[in-house]
């Protein structure tokens, strides 16, 4: 009894503790958002891995941002929105000026963030997913979906399949299904593929995969009946590995599944094993391999033992995508540095560095990012910075590339975008910034 | 004659499937013929099994041991720790609540799910780690009367197989052994049972082992269908519409409650989702057996609660 | 010696069923409100600690509040009641996603006039009552297997429920206004016309809702209708014999949880989340409900509150301790660590009390009454 009393009281003491602000060490505060556990701890960890090993390339090897070390937490979501919310308000006051950014890496906690984050004044990079609408920076502040949204995503999966059909008039009486999540992630791209539909006149069908997607069998008896002539994938965690299984125990050739770029991993086509041999996915600029930064992060991080993942994953796909997320944060804080001074700046100023956001194809390779990245240009009125994506293939034992580059046809997603964007301005009753008028000086 | 065709093969796929469910079951039902404790952590259990499994023979023939010597003993090493586990919840968790209503012990036996849960990842790690015990290719059958033949999945035949097996050997166990007998004894009344003698803990051990080594059964099928990994804890949702309908007492009520729900839901999902949108494999699952317990509130086949006031 | 009641005469009728009839427990829920609506305001606009920051008010404090209320209306149907239900999420679901409706305007079809039905937007916080009351009449809807079926049949075909109310949020695009993603956001809440915008404005709104809420599903137990419940719970079959009708003692009793458990979903996505989709009100939330009620203390309101805390807090604390004592461990492990100390401490609590937080408040006041003397 007394025990219990004094095991409760210790309790409630250590949470006053924990909320007490962080000794206040002298450097930028990078939160890292993340899931390690749960159906999605599977490819969750390899993206975490690869940001908290370049933010640790960049103490390292370069003493931080211009001497400005940066400090990392992460924290485990579980990819649950609560959960995220709750990792987020926790974190985003830590550091000698709070957050720089925060990066949730699941639509969901996206939402559930973009109505806090304008009052904290934190912004959030959802690179490669997010709101659709968010590219459009005047209504959404302080979202940037860097590198591309779920609709540009699908208007480049259809110029592929046009370009193997031979032609975008081919496309017209095919037969497309989306094979989606069904989640905030999975539904986004449904509109611009409607649209993309009307447009190309071929058939669009949805269908759902209930949460976690380990049962399909149903979805894909129906494919196997209806024999659409591709199928979209937009699965996450074990979802996708149990598509492609699936889809090899129907017999559907998997040379004519497309997966999404979060569908796209080695974590994704290892539950088949050979039967995942041909499987296509978007490759979100960047695809499996090692270019300048990781033979950096090899001398710096995996030398001194401080690397968190195998020394052999380091190149993988989700791997590298954390480390691109991380570096474009990183170089959003070094543009934020040039207008506010080089010290710890608050996630204002980083917002506005984020806004500014130019990297040339010769400051990519100075990175080492030369053959991965595409160059980046960000403003007010276009949050994404670029557009384009590759088509990869899993060949048995490695992704390879198989398509140049692609670019998405904004004639397409614009309209959505503006659409979208001025309904969520409506509903909020708060007018659009005129970005002719914000200074980029 | 396509649409018979496909009549035919989704109904095939969904018994099956069902009786994959029914694997899952058999657990559950074991556990609560014996003491009636509704077990939660079944689909922890076969977590357990499956990455004790995977990992020990992974091992195995990584350190150059064939492969048939390596899933032995990965099989023999994974039925170790499920009866090593079984012993740690008799006498941790079950002697001590001994006689408890029998929400209180479902509670502590969703308190053990969390527990195998992070246990089993903390040892054996949270991979996706692929299983390849059964072939997953499938057969294409009557390809001669309809268009593009009747897909049989082998997996799914190989899991209607096994569960079969069970499905006698139990039969023959509860009816038919003394040790059958007593677990019965058990389920009505523990303090009953205790009083002319039964030994209780030793009947719960037997009892959770059993239900243990058929997780790893279900775990060696289903691991081979989705891998082994956390995910796999979902299948316990997806066996309770089967237990219900089936009756919670009853083997062979899990075996034809499986086929019920299996192929009600893969043809509802199939003909009737895309009318409505997809996606209701879940819930229709459940409304049958919702449907079920209202004309018989016991299930099928289980056994008819008298109340006494 | 502190605690002693010799002395404390009734001398109305109103003082002899109160709800605290012992002076010092009045007292300390005097202090214990005083504190809530007053204190901690006060801390938060000053920012003293430990409310200097925004973390323990958005992220503890309003999540308490509206899982306390939650579990308050689980203990109504489970704890008073005795009907299992795991369906809990889909009631808050129905709450946050009616109350989102009714915000932000409806639109039926009718085939009677081409405009068809239109509502136009009500303010929040009557749409949180409304939406409250449609999870009242989806709770009497779905509560209607309960007069046939019983015991842990019923608690798994309230899943039923759950999962049919998960599929309907995410199928039927009406309910989230038709966004792309299926995500809604819920409008600002206002009252009278003040901007209930900051986290104290919030704090202080679920506080309202919960003492509320508390203090009339209390009212409501010890009342007739409460033994009626309580009635059916013990034993159901006698009860029928007695008088008491099944059917209005089991549909009530769902139908004041629902509103309750609705009221609550509404709370959590409109003052908590902000924005929500149907995965935050999933299985899980249904089986955390659960937990909090039977940790807590079934049949107890102090013990929801005291359930909800613990369901709360634990993990977050399982989550920082680690990270202060400077503990380099992964947040893998430390995910891992966490689900097995949670689980081991739901099974210890169980064996050492099964009855819950509230029982061992209930010993600790008994000890009191007699301290400092052994018996």
């Amino acid at each position: 009894m007394k025990i219990m009393i004094g095991k409760i009281a210790t309790a409630i003491a250590l949470t006053m503790v924990a909320t007490m602000p962080a000794s206040a060490q002298n450097g930028q505060f990078v939160p890292v958002l993340s899931f390690r556990t749960g159906p999605y701890g599977g490819t969750g960890a390899p993206w975490a891995n690869g940001v908290i090993d370049y933010y640790n390339l960049v103490n390292v090897r370069d003493g931080g941002i211009n001497g400005v070390k940066l400090l990392i937490e992460e924290c485990e979501t579980g990819f649950a929105t609560d959960k995220g919310v709750e990792c987020y308000e926790r974190l985003k006051g830590k550091g000698p000026t709070g957050a720089a950014f925060v990066n949730p890496i699941s639509t969901g906690i996206t939402y559930a963030l973009t109505e806090k984050a304008p009052t904290d004044k934190i912004p959030i990079i959802t690179m490669g997913y997010g709101r659709g609408d968010s590219k459009n920076g005047a209504v959404f502040t302080w979202n940037f979906p860097l590198l591309g949204t779920y609709w540009t995503a699908a208007d480049i999966m259809i110029q592929h399949i046009a370009k193997e059909l031979g032609g975008e008039a081919n496309l017209t009486g095919k037969k497309i299904s989306l094979l989606y999540h069904d989640s905030p992630f999975g539904k986004e791209p449904i509109p611009a593929l409607e649209a993309l539909s009307q447009r190309y006149g071929f058939t669009f069908t949805p269908i759902p995969v209930t949460h976690p997607g380990v049962e399909q069998k149903s979805q894909w008896l129906t494919i196997r009946q209806t024999r659409p002539d591709y199928v979209l994938l937009w699965g996450w965690g074990v979802m996708t590995g149990t598509a492609i299984k699936e889809a090899a125990a129907v017999g559907y050739p998997r040379q004519k599944m497309l997966g999404v770029w979060w569908s796209g991993a080695e974590q994704d086509v290892a539950p088949a094993g050979d039967d995942s041999k041909g499987y296509k996915a978007l490759a979100l600029q960047h695809g499996a391999g090692k270019a300048g930064v990781h033979h950096d992060i090899e001398k710096y991080v995996y030398a001194k033992d401080m690397g968190l993942a195998k020394p052999e994953d380091v190149g993988q796909v989700l791997y590298n995508r954390g480390v691109v997320n991380a570096m474009l944060g990183v170089e959003a804080i070094r543009k934020a540095q040039e207008r506010f001074g080089q010290k710890p700046l608050t996630g204002e100023q980083v917002r506005w560095g984020l806004e500014n956001l130019k990297l040339s194809q010769s400051r990519l390779k100075e990175l080492g990012f030369d053959g991965v990245l595409r160059p980046i240009d960000v403003s007010c009125s276009d949050h994404e910075g670029a557009r384009e994506a590759r088509v990869q293939q899993w060949d048995g034992k490695n992704w390879t590339m198989i398509s140049d580059w692609y670019s998405a046809n904004q004639e397409i997603t614009e309209p959505l975008v503006k659409a979208n964007s001025e309904k969520y301005a409506a509903d909020k009753k708060a007018s659009p910034r005129d970005c002719s008028k914000v200074s980029s000086d | 004659m396509i649409f018979i065709g496909q009549l035919v093969e989704v109904l095939l796929g969904g018994l099956l499937a069902g009786v994959l469910y029914s694997l899952v079951a058999f657990g559950f039902v074991l556990i609560y013929k014996a003491s009636r404790v509704f077990n939660f952590a079944q689909g922890a259990m076969v977590l357990l099994a499956g990455l004790a499994l995977v990992r020990a023979s992974n091992f195995l023939s990584s350190s150059g041991a064939p492969l048939w010597l390596a899933t032995l003993l990965g099989l023999m090493f994974a039925g170790a720790i499920m009866v090593a586990c079984a012993w740690l919840i008799e006498r941790l968790v079950l002697r001590q609540l001994i006689n408890q209503d029998g929400l209180t012990l479902f509670m502590a036996t969703i308190g053990v799910t969390f527990i195998m849960e992070g246990a089993s990842q903390l040892v054996f790690g949270s991979d996706v780690y692929p299983l390849r015990f059964y072939p997953t290719d499938s057969w294409f059958l009557f390809e001669g009367a309809f268009p593009g033949g009747v897909l049989v999945n082998k997996l799914d035949v190989w899991g209607g197989l096994i569960a079969g097996l069970l499905v006698a050997l139990l039969a023959v166990f509860f009816s038919r052994t003394k040790a059958g007998r007593a677990l019965r004894a058990v389920a009505d009344d523990h303090a009953a049972a205790q009083s002319i003698g039964i030994p209780i803990g030793w009947i719960w051990f037997v009892v959770w082992s059993a239900a243990g080594l058929i997780a790893l059964v279900a775990a060696t099928v289903w691991g081979t269908k989705l891998g082994v990994q956390y995910s796999i804890t979902f299948l316990a949702l997806k066996a309770l519409p089967v237990l219900i309908i089936g009756g919670f007492t009853s083997i062979p009520g899990a075996i034809i409650g499986g086929l019920i729900v299996g192929a009600g839901e893969k043809l509802a999902e199939v003909f009737l989702g895309p009318q409505i949108g997809g996606g209701i494999e879940y819930w229709f699952a459940y409304v049958v057996a919702l449907f079920v317990l209202l004309v018989r509130p016991q299930g099928l086949f289980g056994e008819r609660h008298i109340a006494r006031i | 010696m502190l605690y002693r009641e010799t002395g404390q005469f009734k001398s109305s009728y109103a003082e002899d069923i109160a709800i605290f009839p012992l002076y010092q427990d009045r007292v300390a829920i005097k202090l214990l409100l005083l504190a809530a609506f007053l204190l901690i305001p006060f801390l938060a606009k000053f920012q003293i600690w430990p409310l200097s920051t925004d973390y323990l008010l958005r992220a503890i404090l309003i999540p308490f509040l509206v899982l306390s209320l939650a579990a308050i209306g689980v203990n109504v149907l489970v704890g008073y009641c005795g009907q299992v239900s795991l369906g809990s999420g889909a009631f808050m679901a129905i709450g946050a996603y009616c109350a989102y409706k009714f915000g932000t305007g409806i639109h039926l079809p009718a085939f009677w006039s081409e405009a068809g039905i239109s509502i136009p937007p009500i303010s929040p916080l009557l749409a949180i009552l409304l939406g409250g009351a449609m999870s009242a009449v989806a709770g009497i809807l779905f509560g209607i297997p309960s007069l046939r079926i019983k015991g842990l049949y019923l608690a798994v075909a309230t899943l039923a429920a759950q999962f049919f109310f998960d599929w309907v949020f995410l199928r039927v695009k009406w309910f989230t206004n038709y966004t792309p993603s299926g995500s809604v956001n819920a409008p600002a809440l206002s009252l009278f016309g003040y901007e209930l915008s900051t986290s104290v404005d919030r704090y202080c709104l679920c506080l309202a809702s919960v003492t509320l809420g508390a203090f009339c599903v209390k009212n409501l137990v010890r009342g007739n209708i409460g033994r009626q419940w309580m009635a059916i719970r013990d034993m159901d079959i006698a009860a029928e014999l007695m008088g008491i009708r099944p059917y209005y003692a089991k549909l009530s009793a769902f139908a004041v949880s629902s509103f309750v458990i609705g009221i609550s979903g509404a709370l959590w996505g409109f003052a908590h989340l902000g924005s929500w989709e149907p995965l935050a009100f999933s299985i899980d939330r249904s089986l955390q409900l659960l937990f909090m009620v039977i940790i807590g203390g079934m049949g107890s309101i102090a013990g929801s509150f005291l359930g909800a805390g613990f369901i709360l807090i634990l993990p977050i604390l399982l989550e920082t301790v680690p990270s202060q004592f400077g503990l380099p461990v992964s947040t893998e492990v430390i995910a891992h660590l966490q689900s097995i100390t949670f689980g081991g401490l739901i099974c210890l609590l169980l064996i050492k009390e099964p009855r819950g937080f509230a029982r061992l408040i209930a010993l600790f006041r008994q000890k009191i009454r007699l301290w400092p003397f052994p018996h």
